[in-house]
C-alpha cells in the first residue's frame, strides 16, 4: 500500500461506514461495533504514514481539478499528520465512551449521531491532509455542515437556537472572510498550494497581504478568535462526546490548524513581522485569552466553562502562529496536541458527571468527586495539564510559546500568558476542591464531619434543584465503564505527552525548518 | 405629384405621433383597473409601435413595392412584412388576454383589479 | 443530410410536434407524443454543440437565402451550450410530468397543456437558435404566449391574475424589444445579428442607435425579471402547475437572459456598449439589488415555491452581475451560473412538485417536520439548497467562486463582499426552511402521505445529482463558458 493510496484510505474509510452505520440502525451492538472498527482501521492507516512523514518524504494525491488549475490535492506534512493522528486516535476513544454515554443518556437518533460523527472525522482528516487552500476550504466547509445534526441533536428549542449560532458564524465567516481571502489570494499569487516559505512574492505588496491575514483568522472562524467565538459555548447543547472529540478537538483544533496552515504556508512566518495587521491580530487573540478566561470564571454551567476556556487556550495557538517565531510557532503546533488530550479529558469527565449524576452546574457538584474519584482525579489531571504544570503535556507547548514570545522581546505577551495560567488554576482548580471537599459551611456544621463516613447518610444540597437525589457517600456512582475507561486513557495520554514531548518537537520540527530533521 | 409626397407627414412630427400614441396606450395599462381597459391600452401601445415600423418603410418618391415599368424608387417592403407578423402576434396576445379576462371573471368575479387584489388577499 | 439541416430541425420539431397534440387529445398518449419529441431534441442539441466544438460557429440559411436578407440560423458556442440547458431540462421535465400533470390539471385539458409546453420549448428553443433579431421577436412571443396559458393552468384562481398580469408585463418588454429593433435597422438597415455587429460600429454614437439598444436592454430585462422588472415572477412560479414551474425557473429566464448577453456583446460588441452609456453601472447597481433585495425578500415567504421564487430573482442578479463586469471571468461566471442555476434551481422545484404531489402544499407550515417522514426528498431540498448558498462540491460554488474572482480581478473588492453578504442572505432562507424540515412539529399533521411515483424522484434525483457533479467535475461546464466568453469578448459574432 502506497503513502498516496494510504491517504486517500483515511478520508475515505469513515465515509465507508455511513452505508453499514445507516443499514445497521437498529441493531446498536452492530452499529458501534463497525464505527470501532472503522475507526481502528482509520486509525492504523495513519498510523502507517508517520514513519514516511517523519524521514521527511511528503506524499502528495491529486484527485483531479476543480477547478482550471486547482486541484483537490493532497500532502502530507508533519502539522498534518499530528492533527490527523490526534482526530484519529481520539476517533477510537471518543467511540468507546460514547457507547457507555448515549446509552446511559437514552439518547435519541443513535445512528444519526454516529453517522455525522463517521463523516465529521473524515473531513477533519480531509482537512489536515489538505494540500491547499481550496481542499481545505471544501473540508472545513463539509466539517461544519456534519456537525450541526450533532450539535442540534436534541432537537429542542435551544438546541435550534444554538444551531442557527453555530451554523450562522461558522458558516458566516467562512464565505464572508475566508472565501474572499482564498479568491484574493488566488488572485494575486495564482496559486493556493501549501508551500514551505509562504506562497506570496515580492510583487504581492505588503499591504494586500496585511488585509488578507485578519480576512484569514477571522474567515477560520473555527479558531474561535473573538468576536467570532459564539459558536463555541453555542455547541455545548450537543450530547458530550460531540463536545469533547469535536467542540475540543476536532472542530476547534481544524479551526487552529488552519490558522498555523496560513501563517506558516501561505505567509511564511517570516513574513507576518513585516505586517502591521499581525500586531493588532495578536493583541486581539491576546485579549482572547484573558476575557474568555474570565468569562469562563463566571460560569456555573461545567460544560460553558470548559468551553470558554477552549476559546481561550485557541487563542494560545492563534497567538503562537503569528508571533512569527520559530520557537513559538512550534508551540503552538505542540498545543493542539496537548490541549486536545487535556480538554478532551475534561469533558470526558463533564460527561460521566452528567451520566452518573445528571449535574451540569458547578455549584450542584460539592462532594461528588467522592462518590466519582476516578472522573475527579482524572479531571484534576486534564485541568493541570491546561494550567501547564508538571508532569503533564500543557506544560511544553506553554514553555515553547513563552520562549517565542521572549525570541521577540514581547513581555506583554509573557505576561498575559502568566496571567492566563493563573486564570486557569482559578476557573479549574475549584471544580476539584469542591468536588472533594464539602466547603459548604451549613452543610458542614447540619452533618459533622465524621458523618460523612457513615453509611447511609443523606447529603442534602439546598441550591440542588435535584436535591431529593439520594447518594451514599461510601458507595462509589461513576459512570458506565466504557466512560470511565476512556477518560482515564485521555487523563494518561496527558502524562505519557510530558515524556514524549521531545519526540513531538522533533517530529514537528521541519514545519519551520523545512526539511527533514 | 404623387399621392405619396403630397400626404406627406414631416417625419419629426409624425414620431410624435407615434410617441403620444405609445405613452397614451402605456399610460391606459398603467393607470387603468380595468381588465380590459388595460389589454385596449396595450393595443394602442403595441399599434404606435406598428406604425413606427410601418414609417421607416417609406422612401421619399418611392411607390409601393410593386413591380412595375417605368418606377424606379420603391418604398422598403420589409417593415411592412415585419409588422403583419407583430400584427398577428399582437391580435393573439389580444385574444389570450381577453380569454384570461374571461376566466377570471369567472373566478374571481369581477374584471377590477382593486377587487380581485382585494379578494386575492383574503384568499 | 439531417446532420447538415439539424439547426432547423431543432426548433422545427417540437413547432410541428405541438399542433399535432391536438389532433392525439387522448392524454397518455399525448404525453408520449410530447416525451417522445423532447428527447428526440436532446440529442440534436448535443449533436450542435460537439459540431460546434469540433467545426466552430454553424451558420444555416433558412430557405436557402443568404443573409442579411434571408432568416439566419447561427450556432456557437453560447447558444449551443443554451440549446443543451433547454432541451436537456424539456428532456428531464417530461417523465416528471406525467404524474403531476394527471394530479393537477383536469382530464380533458392535458393534451393542451402539452401543446403549449411544446410550443414553448420550441419558442425558446428558437430564441437561442436564431441570428436574427427580428426572428429573435417572434420566437420570443411563440414562447411568452404559450408561457401565459401554461402558467393559467394553475389550480389556484390567483394564477390566472398571475398569467394575466405576465401577459401585461411580458408584451410590454416584447414591445420595447420591438421598438429597439426597429430602432436599430433604421439607423442600419439590418436585422441580422452578425450584421449588426458590423455595421453599428460605422455609425458610432447616433442617438437612434443608443435608444435603440435601451429599448433592447429594457425589454429583455423584463422577460428576465431582472430587478426592478421582477413583479411577474413570483407569482407566476407560485400558482403555476409544478411541471411549469419547473420548466421556466430553469430555461425560460435563462434563455432571456441569453439573448441579453447576445445584445449586450454580440450587437453592441465591437463599439463596447457597456461603456459608452453606463449601462455597466446600471446594470451592476441593479444585479447586486437584485441579490440583495430577491434574497432578503425570500426570506419573508410563507410559500416553499414564493421563496424559491425570489431565490431566482437573486441569482439571475448574479448572472447579471457576471456580465456587467465585462472580462473573461466575469462573463464566464454569468453563463457557468446560468448552467448551474437552470439545475438547482430545476431541481429544487421539482422536489417542491412532488411535495405538491404527494401532501398537497408547498407551504412552510405544512412542510414542517417532513424530514423525517420524507427523508430523501428532504435531502434533495437540502443539497439543492446548498447549491443555491453556493457550498463546495456544488456547483454553486463554481459560479460563485468565479464571480468573486471576477470582481477583485477588476479592482471591485466590495462587489465581492457584497456577493458573499448576499450569500449569507441565502444561508439564512434555506436554514429556514432547513429547521422547518427537521425541528418544528407538523401543524396539521398529514396522516397520508402519497407513494412518490419513481417517474418523478428520478427526474429529481437526476437533477439534485447535476448539482453536484457538475460541483465536482467542472471541466466540460467551465471550459464551454470559458470559451463562449473569450468568443464574446472578441467581439462581434
Amino acid at each position: 500500500m502506497t503513502a498516496e493510496s494510504s491517504i486517500l484510505i483515511a478520508i475515505i474509510l469513515p465515509l465507508f461506514a455511513v452505508p453499514m452505520l445507516v443499514m445497521s440502525s437498529s441493531r446498536p451492538n452492530q452499529r458501534e461495533r463497525i464505527t470501532l472498527v472503522t475507526a481502528a482501521v482509520t486509525f492504523f492507516v495513519i498510523g502507517s504514514l508517520f514513519d514516511d512523514v517523519a524521514s521527511g518524504a511528503r506524499p502528495t494525491l491529486t484527485l483531479g481539478e476543480l477547478l482550471p488549475s486547482l486541484s483537490i490535492t493532497f500532502t502530507l506534512e508533519p502539522l498534518g499528520m499530528l492533527f490527523a493522528g490526534i482526530a484519529s486516535s481520539l476517533w477510537i476513544v471518543t467511540t468507546i465512551y460514547a457507547i457507555g454515554y448515549m446509552r446511559g443518556h437514552h439518547e435519541q437518533n443513535q445512528t444519526r449521531f454516529f453517522v455525522c460523527f463517521a463523516i465529521a472525522i473524515s473531513s477533519a482528516i480531509g482537512i489536515a491532509f489538505s494540500g491547499n487552500l481550496l481542499t481545505f476550504f471544501i473540508f472545513y466547509e463539509v466539517l461544519t455542515l456534519s456537525t450541526f445534526p450533532l450539535v442540534t441533536h436534541s432537537g429542542t428549542e435551544s438546541a435550534k437556537r444554538a444551531g442557527r449560532v453555530y451554523l450562522g458564524i461558522l458558516i458566516g465567516t467562512s464565505i464572508v472572510f475566508l472565501l474572499t481571502a482564498i479568491v484574493w489570494t488566488y488572485n494575486v499569487t495564482n496559486t493556493l498550494d501549501f508551500t514551505e516559505g509562504g506562497i506570496f512574492g515580492e510583487n504581492v505588496s505588503v499591504g494586500v497581504m496585511a488585509t488578507l491575514l485578519p480576512l484569514y483568522i477571522f474567515g477560520i472562524g473555527k479558531a474561535a478568535v473573538m468576536p467570532f467565538h459564539r459558536w463555541l459555548p453555542a455547541a455545548m447543547v450537543a450530547p458530550t462526546p460531540v463536545s469533547a472529540l469535536l467542540h475540543a478537538v476536532a472542530v476547534v483544533k481544524a479551526g487552529v490548524f488552519g490558522v498555523l496552515k496560513v501563517t506558516i504556508y501561505i505567509f511564511g512566518i517570516d513574513n507576518l513581522v513585516a505586517l502591521g495587521s499581525s500586531a493588532w491580530i495578536q493583541y486581539l487573540a491576546a485579549a482572547t485569552i484573558l476575557v474568555a478566561s474570565l468569562v469562563a470564571l463566571s460560569r456555573d454551567n461545567l460544560k460553558a466553562r470548559l468551553a470558554y476556556s477552549t476559546v481561550s487556550q485557541l487563542s494560545y495557538i492563534v497567538l503562537a502562529s503569528l508571533l512569527g517565531s520559530a520557537l513559538g510557532t512550534l508551540g503552538g503546533a505542540m498545543h493542539i496536541a496537548m490541549h486536545a488530550f487535556g480538554k478532551i479529558t475534561l469533558f470526558f469527565c463533564a460527561g460521566a458527571i452528567m451520566v452518573a449524576s445528571h449535574k451540569t452546574e458547578i455549584s450542584q457538584m460539592r462532594g461528588l468527586g467522592r462518590k466519582m474519584p476516578i472522573t475527579f482525579f482524572c479531571f484534576l489531571i486534564g485541568s493541570l495539564s491546561i494550567i501547564g504544570l508538571p508532569p503533564f503535556g500543557g506544560v511544553w507547548s506553554k514553555w515553547y510559546l513563552l520562549l517565542g514570545a521572549a525570541d521577540i522581546n514581547e513581555v506583554i505577551f509573557i505576561l498575559i500568558l502568566m496571567i492566563s495560567s493563573l486564570l486557569n488554576v482559578a476557573y479549574l482548580i475549584p471544580i476539584v476542591i469542591r468536588g472533594f471537599y464539602n466547603e459548604n459551611l451549613e452543610i458542614d456544621q447540619e452533618y459533622p464531619s465524621k458523618t460523612h463516613y457513615t453509611e447511609n447518610r443523606r447529603l442534602l444540597d439546598p441550591g440542588d434543584a435535584v436535591a431529593n437525589n439520594v447518594w451514599r457517600v461510601r458507595g462509589f456512582h461513576e459512570a458506565p465503564a466504557t466512560c470511565i475507561g476512556a477518560l482515564s486513557f485521555t487523563a494518561l495520554g496527558c502524562v505519557v505527552l510530558f515524556f514524549y514531548a521531545d519526540t513531538l518537537f522533533r517530529f514537528l520540527h521541519p514545519i519551520v525548518s523545512g526539511g527533514a530533521p | 405629384m404623387s399621392l405619396e409626397t403630397e400626404f406627406y407627414f414631416p417625419s419629426l412630427g409624425l414620431y410624435w405621433i407615434i410617441i403620444v400614441l405609445m405613452m397614451i396606450g402605456f399610460y391606459i395599462v398603467i393607470a387603468h383597473g380595468n381588465l380590459v381597459k388595460k389589454i385596449v391600452g396595450l393595443n394602442v401601445f403595441q399599434v404606435s409601435v406598428f406604425l413606427l415600423f410601418i414609417t421607416m418603410g417609406k422612401v421619399l418618391g418611392g411607390t409601393a413595392p410593386i413591380l412595375k415599368e417605368g418606377v424606379s424608387t420603391y418604398s422598403n417592403p420589409l417593415p411592412h412584412v415585419l409588422i403583419l407578423t407583430a400584427i398577428v402576434v399582437g391580435v393573439a396576445t389580444t385574444a389570450l388576454g381577453l380569454a384570461l379576462v374571461v376566466r377570471v371573471r369567472e373566478a374571481f368575479g369581477t374584471v377590477e383589479e382593486d377587487d380581485i387584489c382585494a379578494l386575492e388577499n383574503d384568499a | 443530410m439531417i446532420a447538415q439541416h439539424l439547426p432547423i430541425l431543432q426548433v422545427v420539431l417540437p413547432l410541428l410536434a405541438a399542433p399535432i397534440c391536438m389532433f392525439i387529445r387522448h392524454p397518455r398518449v399525448v404525453w408520449m407524443w410530447a416525451f417522445v419529441t423532447a428527447w428526440l431534441c436532446l440529442p440534436m442539441s448535443v449533436g450542435l454543440l460537439l459540431k460546434v466544438l469540433e467545426q466552430g460557429t454553424i451558420v444555416y440559411n433558412l430557405g436557402g437565402w443568404a443573409a442579411p436578407w434571408g432568416i439566419e440560423y447561427r450556432i456557437d458556442i453560447l447558444n449551443s451550450f443554451v440549446l443543451i440547458i433547454v432541451s436537456m431540462i424539456g428532456a428531464i421535465v417530461l417523465p416528471f410530468a406525467r404524474r403531476s400533470v394527471e394530479r393537477e390539471i383536469p382530464q380533458k385539458r392535458i393534451y393542451l397543456f402539452y401543446t403549449m409546453l411544446l410550443l414553448c420549448l420550441a419558442g425558446l428553443l428558437g430564441m437561442t437558435i436564431t441570428g436574427d433579431a427580428f426572428n429573435l421577436f417572434v420566437f420570443l412571443e411563440i414562447s411568452s404566449l404559450s408561457t401565459y396559458v401554461l402558467i393559467s393552468f394553475g389550480k389556484d384562481r390567483r394564477a390566472l391574475t398571475a398569467a394575466y398580469r405576465y401577459l401585461i408585463v411580458g408584451t410590454i418588454g416584447a414591445t420595447f424589444y420591438i421598438i429597439g429593433v426597429g430602432l436599430l435597422y433604421m439607423a442600419t438597415g439590418s436585422l441580422n445579428i452578425a450584421d449588426l455587429a458590423v455595421l453599428i460600429p460605422n455609425i458610432g454614437g447616433n442617438r437612434t442607435v443608443q435608444s435603440g439598444m435601451a429599448f433592447l436592454i429594457i425589454g429583455l430585462a423584463l422577460k428576465a425579471a431582472l430587478f426592478p422588472m421582477h413583479m411577474w415572477l413570483p407569482n407566476a412560479y407560485t400558482y403555476a402547475p409544478s411541471v411549469v414551474s419547473i420548466f421556466l425557473s430553469a430555461t425560460a429566464t435563462k434563455v432571456a437572459v441569453y439573448a441579453f448577453i447576445r445584445v449586450v456583446f454580440s450587437i453592441f460588441g465591437d463599439v463596447n456598449i457597456l461603456e459608452i452609456l453606463p449601462v455597466r453601472n446600471m446594470l451592476m447597481v441593479l444585479a447586486i439589488a437584485a441579490m440583495v433585495i430577491g434574497s432578503a425578500a425570500a426570506l419573508y415567504q410563507t410559500d416553499v415555491r414564493r421563496l424559491f421564487a425570489y431565490s431566482s430573482i437573486a441569482q439571475i442578479g448574479y448572472i447579471i452581475l457576471g456580465i456587467s463586469f465585462d472580462s473573461v471571468t466575469g462573463v464566464t461566471a454569468g453563463v457557468v451560473h446560468l448552467f448551474n442555476h437552470a439545475l438547482m434551481k430545476g431541481g429544487l422545484f421539482m422536489v417542491l412538485g412532488l411535495l405538491a404531489y404527494q401532501i398537497g402544499s408547498t407551504k412552510i407550515q405544512d412542510i414542517a417536520g417532513l424530514g423525517e417522514r420524507m427523508p430523501l426528498t428532504m435531502a434533495a431540498l437540502v443539497i439543492g439548497g446548498l447549491g443555491l448558498i453556493g457550498m463546495p462540491l456544488t456547483a454553486g460554488f463554481i459560479s460563485k467562486w468565479y464571480l468573486i474572482q471576477a470582481a477583485i480581478d477588476i479592482g471591485l473588492w466590495p462587489i465581492a463582499f457584497i456577493i458573499v453578504l448576499s450569500s449569507i442572505l441565502t444561508v439564512v432562507y434555506v436554514w429556514r426552511i432547513v429547521e422547518v424540515i427537521y425541528f418544528h412539529r407538523p401543524v396539521n399533521p398529514i396522516n397520508d402521505i402519497d407513494r412518490a411515483p419513481i417517474s418523478m424522484v428520478a427526474p429529481m434525483w437526476i437533477l439534485i445529482g447535476a448539482t453536484i457533479f457538475f460541483g465536482i467535475n467542472t471541466n466540460a461546464t467551465l471550459e464551454i463558458a470559458g470559451a463562449a466568453a473569450k468568443a464574446l469578448l472578441a467581439g462581434g459574432v
